[in-house]
């Protein structure tokens, strides 16, 4: 079935079945490789991309669903690397395997969009959909108050050494 | 024979000027048994690069080329590998570019992740690498100036004569490098670890740009011209065969361009299993058509097995007489007739799987005769042999490229899906990507062994532990899952050593072994054989405490003090200062013993050595009168030697590992009906999510030894810890997991 959305801020047309979900679009069709296959049930977020600046499990949206979607994926959250949560993602260093961490950006990044400040119980509540194999989650939480703090000032790189609070008995050297 | 002692055998660099002024260094280190770790000549890579070693190019540009030659799953090795080049090297880290090597047995050995092996196995050796081609770069300047080297100093890719104060850059030296005669690896100086500038700072991952801005990286994310797309269905009973298929049916799907049946490769249950593979123009067509196949199976034997009934029969097992007698010390009999107390328990843990968070995936090309692979795998070089044997291909034949690995657990340290993929790559013609649906992976995964372990233990009048017997059975079948030698006692991945703890520390102590015959595929899990022996271990020791009337941390302290002497090398290398090291650092950050806890709260102590690391764990839990179990913090101490090399990946490891095993403790559990593994997808194998994860407070006790790895050793004693603080504070000792199995509720 043809349809007509938007991905990324660029209008698109697909020929796909009916029932192909946005994931494999985006992966398989238009070679966008950010979200990634974890679960296919909507268990696991990895594929978490934005439909109109809310996050949605691409998996679970097929493509008979997509006709003037807007589409937002990691690919195109930013044209380089530089929205807050991506910089704070790289700046705390968070990824172990980093294969959940577009999926646990594009959420972030979504709750920061309406929530600048979250606490972090609001933290917990919007990430707790969102499965790290790693458990990377301390940095997770870590890296959003990050994204916060610089996002509600001009942006500027914070120092990548910088020992982050919770840390505790850092080695010498 | 300690690794160190090892790596200072016959230990040479040749030097052979190429061709056009290129400075070629081979390195060839003699590391034991007469593997050669890094060996054979670099190519000569053309635009006027110049290549000091097969891990190191110097660019004209200024640039420095680190090879990051093991793979990586996400342990943080592509970053902490090259960072012990480029510390020797003496260049800046901003410099420096890394390339993943591929699979390159002539460059390269032991290119695997695995066994938390990484570290001591480089940790000298890359070193000296760095080292010579920097000591060669020393001798082109001082050659430069006339001057002694000794009189040279070497800082960001700089060379200074310290009389004169004269410098010259490394991208001014590179053609006169070239005709510098390499020192010896064993000559080379080390830096001595108060000057590291790269070594012991956080070095955020090389690959976390590429990570944030959803790059291609992954095996699920490679693309080849003219690739199709596989899904491969197996049976759902291990080990089964296909008697026959509706493939007509399946080959009129939308997008179908092949269905066939494979054959069984052999008996070896690890490698390639019979199926039906399935190719179509996107995986989402294969997948769809997938649902359309109707298989009939030769479920062969396997299928008579149900787990509802295995803990039950391990315990009648146990208290038989055992297969294999590992260890005995003194008169246990004696002993325990003249204890004070005697304690017996019973102790079961579930086969887990490891849920990668990637599913198992390869892309494979077969032209020519020659056979292209792209896969994330722990452990490429048995890959390479596994599809060699299967297809007939010669290995020369074959090549791998390493991509990055979405979570590997032990897991792709098996290759079956790599098989699969060349399999059906070979038969189609075309470049083939096959992936796994997360129900695949669930299935058909080399679970962590169940155990069940069969205590008595003994204390004296004055709480002193005289008798320790352990009766360890493991389930599963290492002969029809040969993933390792044959080790009969022990399913695949589920040994004990005679060694291990509390061996030596306990007067009157026996270890046996039996396995329970199952025909279920069991492998290497994060830390594996530890991350259940902790647990029984550990939580039967809390049992004993409690039986002496001690405080549980104090009681653990008391019986490494008394250490039978002169262990032997084969026992199992434990030291015990080590552990008393961490044990009293993880006792004082803990606050522990120092406050009153309230009713349904209480906090939990375990150690455990695994993978030469030391770590002891305190957990404080609360549960609720109606059972509502809460990890409230995890103090965590650890001794891994003299050095923390990279202190952020390090403290990823360490909060992962813990995490990891408290996600493994709480719900996780693989069950066996008919043959097939019941659990297939996250709704029912939970992984830990972020409301579940406590806070985890690391301490690192540096101590003299050499430093060691992190992909596993912090795992291990938090399942205990958590289990003892689960009795701490409702007094329900937890002898079977996983925990939502229980009902914690006290009034």
């Amino acid at each position: 079935m043809k349809v007509s959305l938007t991905v990324n801020g660029k209008p698109t047309s697909i020929d796909a079945p009916p029932d192909m979900p946005l994931l494999w679009v985006l992966r398989d069709v238009l070679d966008l490789k950010g979200a990634k296959y974890g679960c296919g049930v909507g268990q696991c977020g990895a594929c978490t991309v934005h439909l109109k600046g809310s996050p949605v499990r691409s998996c679970q949206l097929p493509v008979s669903a997509l006709q003037g979607a807007e589409v937002t994926t990691i690919e195109g959250l930013s044209p380089d690397g530089s929205h807050p949560v991506q910089r704070a993602w790289d700046e705390i260093d968070v990824p172990q395997c980093g294969y959940c961490q577009a999926g646990q950006i594009m959420s972030a990044a979504a709750l920061l969009a309406r929530n600048p400040s979250p606490t972090d119980a609001q933290i917990t509540a919007a990430m707790n959909g969102n499965l790290c194999r790693c458990a990377t989650y301390h940095r997770i939480r870590d890296a959003i108050h990050a994204a916060a703090a610089t996002s509600a000032v001009t942006p500027s790189a914070p120092a990548a050494t910088t020992a982050r609070p919770r840390q505790a008995g850092t080695p010498r050297n | 024979m300690t690794l160190d002692a090892r790596v200072d055998r016959r230990q040479f660099l040749r030097v052979s000027a190429l061709a056009g002024g290129g400075l070629l260094l081979g390195t060839i280190l003699d590391f034991g048994a007469g593997t050669e770790l890094f060996a054979a000549d670099a190519p000569k890579v053309p635009g006027g690069e110049f290549s000091p070693n097969a891990f190191i190019r110097l660019s004209r540009d200024g640039s420095v080329t680190i090879i990051a030659k093991n793979p990586e799953v996400g342990q943080g090795i592509k970053t902490m590998l090259p960072m012990l080049l480029a510390e020797e090297l003496d260049v800046d880290w901003t410099t420096v570019k890394i390339e993943q090597a591929g699979l390159d047995t002539v460059k390269y050995t032991n290119q695997v992740a695995g066994g938390s092996s990484a570290t001591p196995n480089h940790w000298i050796p890359l070193r000296r690498v760095g080292a010579a081609a920097r000591a060669m770069l020393v001798g082109a300047a001082a050659q430069t100036w006339s001057v002694p080297t000794a009189e040279c100093e070497t800082s960001s890719a700089t060379v200074t004569h310290r009389p004169t104060g004269r410098t010259l850059r490394y991208v001014d030296l590179l053609e006169r490098a070239a005709t510098i005669p390499a020192p010896e690896l064993d000559k080379v100086t080390l830096k001595d670890p108060k000057s590291f500038r790269i070594i012991g700072t956080r070095v955020r991952g090389v690959d976390n740009h590429a990570i944030v801005t959803g790059k291609p990286l992954y095996g699920i994310d490679v693309a080849v011209p003219g690739m199709l797309y596989a899904v491969y269905e197996k049976s759902p009973v291990f080990g089964g065969r296909v008697k026959s298929a509706n493939l007509d049916v399946v080959k009129r799907e939308p997008g179908v361009r092949g269905a066939f049946v494979v054959e069984p490769a052999g008996t070896d249950l690890t490698g390639l299993l019979g199926g039906v593979a399935i190719v179509a123009d996107s995986w989402w067509l294969a997948r769809s058509a997938r649902k359309k196949l109707q298989v009939e199976w030769d479920e062969g034997a396997g299928a008579a097995l149900s787990s509802t009934s295995i803990a039950s029969n391990a315990a009648a097992l146990a208290k038989q007489a055992p297969q294999r007698s590992l260890r005995r010390d003194g008169d246990i009999d004696a002993a325990l007739a003249g204890a004070a107390k005697v304690v017996r328990a019973e102790y079961f843990y579930p086969f887990i799987a490891h849920a990668p968070l990637e599913p198992q995936n390869c892309t494979a090309r077969f032209a020519d005769g020659k056979l292209e692979i792209w896969a994330p795998t722990q452990n490429p070089q048995a890959a390479r042999g596994l599809v060699a044997r299967a297809l007939g291909i010669d290995e020369a034949a074959i090549t791998i490229h390493l991509t990055r690995g979405g979570g590997g657990f032990g897991r792709r340290l098996m290759n079956d899906y790599v098989v699969e993929a060349a399999r059906i790559a070979k038969e189609t013609g075309t470049p083939v990507k096959l992936l796994w649906t997360r129900e695949d992976d669930m299935h058909h995964d080399f679970y962590r062994s169940a155990g069940f372990h069969n205590f008595t233990g003994a204390v004296d009048a004055s709480g002193k532990v005289v008798a320790w017997r352990n009766h360890f059975v493991s389930f599963g079948d290492a002969e029809k899952f040969p993933i390792a030698t044959g080790n009969p006692p022990f399913a695949a991945g589920a040994g004990i050593g005679a060694g291990e703890f509390p061996a030596r520390f306990v007067p009157n102590f026996a270890l046996d072994a039996s396995v329970m015959q199952q025909f279920v595929p069991t492998g290497f899990l994060r830390a594996p054989g530890s991350n259940g022996i902790a647990y029984a271990t550990q939580s039967f020791i809390d049992e004993l405490a409690h039986a002496a009337g001690k405080d549980p941390l104090q009681f653990r302290l008391d019986l490494l003090a008394g250490e039978v002497p002169a262990p032997s090398p084969q026992q199992g290398g434990l030291v015990a200062s080590r552990v008393r090291g961490v044990l009293e650092l993880v006792r004082e950050k803990s606050g522990w013993g120092t406050q009153k806890l309230p009713r349904g709260t209480g906090m939990g102590v375990a150690f455990h050595f695994s993978h030469r690391g030391y770590f002891a764990e305190v957990v404080q839990a609360t549960v609720s009168r109606v059972g509502a179990l809460k990890v409230d913090k995890v103090w965590v101490a650890a001794d891994v030697g003299s050095q923390i090399i990279n202190p952020s990946g390090a403290e990823n490891q360490v909060h992962g590992s813990v995490l990891d095993g408290i996600s493994e403790a709480l719900a996780q559990e693989i069950t066996i009906d008919k043959g097939r593994a019941v659990q297939s997808n996250f709704t029912d194998f939970p992984l830990i999510r972020m409301a579940q994860s406590p806070p985890v407070e690391l301490h690192w006790s540096l101590t003299e030894y050499p430093p060691t790895g992190l992909g596993e050793p912090a795992l291990p004693p938090v399942v205990p810890a958590l289990c003892n603080a689960i009795y701490a504070a409702t007094g329900k000792r937890i002898r079977s997991l996983p925990l939502s199995k229980h009902d914690l509720s006290w009034s």
